[in-house]
């Protein structure tokens, strides 16, 4: 199977967390976009990876712990960024982003 | 059209499906559900990569735990009925053209890259813990070590936050 499938499914998940990202407010919706993001490229770097193994290149073990780093750091995101969106709600009892681009009161 | 390819298809459909369902759904709730669909098709790619140690970290830390506490602050601060006011529609279109653009222009740019096709060769036990494992621990023992003070300092921060 031509790895291009892959880069185009990798495209179209990146492509979308980012339209979530334009469109919406929610703030919660926007940081789940975000995590669409990641996903995204994981994908990419598994298939590239898979790719390289099957041409005999490299061992996939580096590449692989690469993704599992970047979980890592996504669970060690999203834990910080929902406790930021808990105490905006508890301040402005909303979730709306256009209240944060006022940063006074 | 052989099983994989098929296996391929049936999968991208449904992570496709439910990214879109994310973005769309009024409900956040809904988009929350939406994304776990999508994470579980995710791993389902993984497995089909022959990455099996990042299939199951996948579904334990992204469905399991990640998503479990999107719904967790979701449901804590009900938000389930109020749907945000959408005042300036144009914003919308806006974002939705200047994301299909970049699709169309990375779709244009790698259409045409030469790179070497999946075959399904190799060796089919390199994502088990095993060997993923020994190279953890042989040559990435320092940002392994790193990211536990990263958690360390993830887990105090989100405490202090919250108390406040």
């Amino acid at each position: 199977m031509p790895v291009q499938y892959y880069i185009f499914l990798s495209i179209a998940l990146f492509c979308i967390g980012i339209m979530g990202v334009l469109m919406r407010r929610n703030a919660i919706i926007i940081f789940m976009c975000i995590e669409l993001m990641l996903n995204a490229v994981n994908l990419l770097l598994v298939a590239f990876s898979k790719m390289w193994v099957d041409a005999g290149r490299i061992d996939a073990a580096s590449a692989q712990l690469f993704v599992f780093f970047v979980m890592v750091v996504a669970a060690a995101e999203v834990s910080v960024g929902l406790a930021i969106i808990v105490m905006m709600y508890r301040n402005t009892h909303s979730v709306d982003i256009n209240i944060l681009s006022r940063l006074k009161n | 059209m052989g099983i994989d390819m098929i296996i391929f298809t049936v999968l991208s459909a449904i992570a496709i499906a439910a990214a879109l369902g994310v973005i769309l759904s009024k409900n956040p709730v809904n988009s929350v559900l939406c994304m776990i669909t999508c994470f579980v098709a995710i791993a389902g790619h993984y497995i089909m990569l022959n990455a099996q140690f990042l299939f199951v970290v996948h579904l334990i830390v992204y469905t399991g735990a990640i998503m479990v506490l999107f719904l967790f602050v979701l449901m804590m601060m009900n938000l389930n009925a109020d749907i945000e006011p959408q005042k300036r529609n144009w914003l919308k279109y806006a974002g939705a053209i200047s994301g299909g653009a970049l699709l169309l222009v990375l779709v244009a740019a790698l259409r045409d890259a030469s790179l070497p096709a999946i075959q399904g060769g190799g060796n089919t036990e390199i994502g088990l813990v095993e060997n993923l494992g020994k190279t953890l621990f042989t040559s990435y023992v320092v940002p392994f070590e790193l990211s536990s003070v990263l958690f360390l300092s993830a887990m105090v921060g989100a405490v202090v936050i919250g108390k406040k």
